[in-house]
């Protein structure tokens, strides 16, 4: 039995995408009253919570806090019925160490720490269903969480995963893109400037095709960042309405 | 539009999984006829012809385009590589289909699709909106799929109705399936099998002998009788297999004795294991290259490899009688120690069945369309195959494919696929003996072609950039005679310093096959180039190898050259690569250099730079018999 076709000849993707083609981004921000700010996101299957409480006083050691800046602390962490088969450790396992780290320097690159020093800001993200692409859907999540608390940020952080098949590059990898083994990287984009938050690749890939993939990441991010815009501008009229403006 | 695709799927380990996976639907998905002004902004550009009038078939007047469901490609697709067959729609459903049915029918399908000739249009239809058909509860996924085919070949019908009113375009279902065929035509769809639709091409009658024909048409031989035991399912097969019971292995027939064969068995353990097989029945249907399972037989059963040679005579195909007395000379007896392992077949693991050439020999009854089909290597069995031709047919090579063997035929079933030419004739011999040995030897494609460089070809300023220029070195190079593919030359002069310089220099044949490309990709499939009697089968296009590629007398050519300095004692005191341009000044025969070494008279810089390379060579022979 020949395993998945990723790409077909006529240019059609496993579900039917086309090569740069976005899945379906469904937001929601201001999903929980008791955070300072929340926002729930879905790209495709994958299904990502992300809720921020800041800026405030530091907890733990006052030794750690910085004089001229804000601390950004990241957590992440996937429910244990987020993939096919049930997970046993939702936290401290080292993937999850490691994208909190991933988040926390994708995020103190955009958020204008210089404006809140001496405080903590915490940004925690819950993926509820994984199908690939996770890392951009809690850059998304945070994102608009961020937002949703009233932080200033230096710009929207758009994020999107990119791989490379046949010769083509392929916008927002699925799991089974994923699963498939070719390379992927994962892109944070400060759109308007264009300026890269965080570019992370753990794969081989040959360095002439390096640009055509990153060109489809930026492309696809930007794709995001229309998407999320709307997203936002949609809550603050709904928001005004409710205050009766 | 998002729908989502559930399933449960068996992991490795033997859990249960659950996928979901989304699907989307799209509305810009394009038919591919010419004329549809509908589809004009899809991606795909228009591929099916907009007057596909060629085919003038009695059953369906207008003008119309095929559409095959998976059964009728996996087993007639002979028939639709004719150049005959024109403007098919070929549905994703049933692309998928033959993708995890039949890899070889898949790469057909696909070169089929990429020659623009043959208009073959593929339609994603399980993404277009209008087509997609979801599973409903109870329905397998059989039945689905047919179900999608059925409503893609009626939305076409609606669509191209909508595109002229004149032009009236149809879309006709091929099936072979009589309950799907029932149902299309329910539905107002018109539908024919295949061996209708072929019969119904009055212009193209040779059409019908490329049908396979298939057990289910119930127009065999039957001697009433099963002659086979029955192959066992897969399953029981692995588990078998897994158990011990079984042994799987490749069979491999005797080319001496058509009853007789034997099965290699794959282990890991390095004593690949042989088994013996005797006899029709044990021999159980299995072809040459098969991948089947064994069952040994109890130790009093084993016999001795036959030292009989026995071919497949009979005329008569359905004595069974004559084969089991013939079976019996096997049987002598013989002395236990030559007793080898012996079993018989008890299923098929994988059949590696190919297009076999060889000649037809004709049946005794005058009337009669069923033929037995002899290949040419006599590892493979005599085929049957059913042809209206057989008088031309007969004393010429042909190529026959085989479709099955049902447990009630003495012989397998096949169908004609081409005919070669005269026996006895040399370029069909030449044909036969290329394929019967896997030799690529189709002209190159167009593709291929492509990659050549634009003659006319000179070296340009870039070329020259990073090469040594070495055309003023005196280099020559020495070939049998009536050699155009020159690959070497050598040059040797005196240094100033007393020493030797001695060059070697190859084509550099990089420089015009860039890596991956289909050029690159052709040569490295064919991997040699051939030489037979008359002929020369290129590895690499001629222009290249004869020409561009070829470092020719008096013509600048580039090259990859070795230099090295060394004493007259034929003592390397120093080595050089480079790449560079060479102009040999003589392409010799070894006669031509070999008188010019021995003629007196001649002292030119050639006859010298020869004589210099001959001593050294000597002397460096010298030196390797000493060292053994």
């Amino acid at each position: 039995m020949a395993g998945l076709e990723l790409l077909s000849d006529q240019g059609y993707r496993v579900d039917g995408r086309r090569a740069g083609e976005l899945r379906k981004i469904q937001a929601r921000m201001g999903v929980f009253a008791q955070a300072d700010g929340s926002a729930y996101i879905e790209q495709g299957n994958t299904k990502a919570l992300a809720v921020v409480y800041g800026p405030h006083e530091i907890r733990g050691s006052r030794a750690r806090a910085l004089p001229d800046r804000a601390l950004v602390n990241c957590q992440y962490s996937s429910a244990t019925f987020s993939t096919g088969e049930r997970k046993r450790r939702p936290h401290g396992d080292r993937k999850s160490c490691e994208m909190g780290l991933q988040l926390r320097q994708t995020f103190e690159a955009a958020i204008l720490t210089q404006l809140h020093p001496r405080s903590q800001i915490d940004i925690y993200v819950q993926v509820l269903q994984a199908d690939g692409g996770t890392y951009a859907a809690c850059v998304n999540a945070a994102t608009l969480a961020v937002l949703d608390a009233g932080i200033p940020m230096r710009d929207f952080v758009c994020a999107c995963s990119a791989g490379f098949v046949d010769g083509t590059a392929l916008a927002d990898l699925s799991h089974v893109e994923e699963a498939a083994g070719g390379p992927q990287l994962a892109l944070a984009l400060l759109p308007a400037s264009g300026q890269i938050a965080l570019l992370e690749m753990d794969a081989r890939l040959h360095e002439d095709h390096l640009e055509q993939v990153l060109e489809a990441a930026a492309r696809a991010s930007r794709d995001v960042h229309t998407v999320l815009d709307r997203v936002v501008r949609q809550h603050v009229q709904e928001a005004s309405v409710l205050l009766g403006d | 539009m998002l729908k989502s695709k559930t399933f449960l799927k068996k992991t490795r380990a033997g859990g249960v999984m659950k996928i979901v996976r989304e699907h989307y639907l799209r509305d810009d998905i394009g038919c591919g006829a010419s004329g549809c002004a509908v589809c004009d902004g899809a991606h795909e550009g228009p591929v099916l012809e907009l007057q596909p009038l060629d085919r003038a078939s009695s059953l369906c007047p207008q003008p119309h385009y095929l559409l095959p469901d998976t059964n009728v490609l996996l087993h007639q697709i002979d028939v639709l590589e004719d150049p005959a067959i024109r403007n098919v729609i070929v549905l994703q459903t049933v692309l998928q289909e033959v993708r995890n049915r039949s890899a070889p029918v898949y790469k057909r399908i696909r070169d089929m699709t990429n020659n623009q000739e043959k208009h073959f249009y593929t339609f994603t239809n399980e993404h277009h909106r209008e087509t997609y058909v979801e599973q409903l509860q109870g329905e397998n996924s059989n039945d689905r799929n047919d179900r999608a085919i059925r409503v893609a070949a009626k939305w076409y019908n609606e669509h191209l109705k909508n595109m002229s009113a004149e032009n009236r375009l149809q879309v006709i279902f091929i099936t072979n399936d009589r309950k799907n065929k029932e149902k299309a035509i329910e539905e107002g769809i018109p539908a024919f099998t295949c061996e209708e639709y072929i019969k119904s091409l009055t212009a193209n009658p040779e059409l019908i002998d490329r049908l396979a024909c298939l057990s289910e048409e119930g127009n065999e031989i039957e001697s009433g009788k099963t002659i086979f035991s029955e192959h066992l399912p897969l399953s029981k097969l692995q588990q078998g297999i897994k158990s011990g019971t079984y042994l799987q292995g490749t069979f491999r027939a005797s080319r001496e004795n058509y009853l007789e064969a034997t099965v290699w068995v794959h282990s890991d353990d390095e004593d690949n294991k042989e088994i013996l097989l005797q006899g029709l029945k044990n021999l159980n249907r299995a072809i040459h290259e098969d991948i089947v399972a064994v069952e040994l037989l109890p130790k009093h059963q084993w016999v001795a490899p036959s030292s009989v040679v026995l071919q497949d005579e009979g005329q008569n195909e359905d004595d069974i009688e004559k084969e089991e007395e013939r079976e019996c000379i096997l049987k002598t007896a013989v002395n236990e120690k030559m007793l080898k392992p012996t079993g018989r077949v008890v299923g098929i693991i994988k059949r590696n069945w190919r297009p076999y050439c060889g000649m037809l020999s004709k049946s005794d009854i005058k009337e009669s369309r069923r033929h037995l089909f002899t290949p040419a290597d006599k590892r493979i069995p005599r085929i049957r195959i059913e042809t209206r031709q057989a008088s031309t047919l007969e004393g010429r090579r042909i190529i026959v494919a085989v479709d099955g063997w049902p447990r009630n035929s003495r012989y397998p079933n096949g169908h004609f696929v081409k005919n070669l030419g005269e026996v006895g004739d040399k370029e069909t011999e030449t044909e036969v003996l290329l394929l019967e040995h896997d030799v690529p030897h189709q002209a190159f494609s167009q593709a291929v072609l492509s990659f050549l460089p634009k003659m006319p070809w000179s070296i340009t300023e870039k070329d020259m950039k990073n090469r040594e220029d070495l055309r003023h070195l005196c280099v020559c190079s020495v070939d049998p005679p009536g050699c155009t593919d020159i690959d070497d030359a050598l040059h040797c002069r005196e240094l100033e310093n007393g020493n030797l310089e001695v060059g070697v220099h190859i084509a550099d044949v990089s420089h015009f096959i860039r890596p991956g490309n289909a050029l690159d990709q052709e040569s490295a499939r064919r991997g040699t180039t051939v030489y037979l009697c008359e002929k020369r089968i290129d590895m690499v296009p001629e222009l290249l190898s004869s020409n561009l590629c070829s470092l020719r007398s008096n013509v600048d050519r580039l090259a990859f050259s070795c230099i090295w300095e060394m004493t007259h004692n034929a003592e390397i005191l120093k080595t050089r690569f480079t790449k560079s341009v060479i102009n040999s000044k003589a392409s010799l025969t070894y006669a031509e250099a070999q008188m010019r070494i021995d003629s007196a008279a001649m002292n030119d810089n050639i006859t010298t730079s020869l004589r210099g390379l001959n001593k050294l060579a000597k002397i460096l022979k010298k030196k390797k018999k000493k060292k053994k």
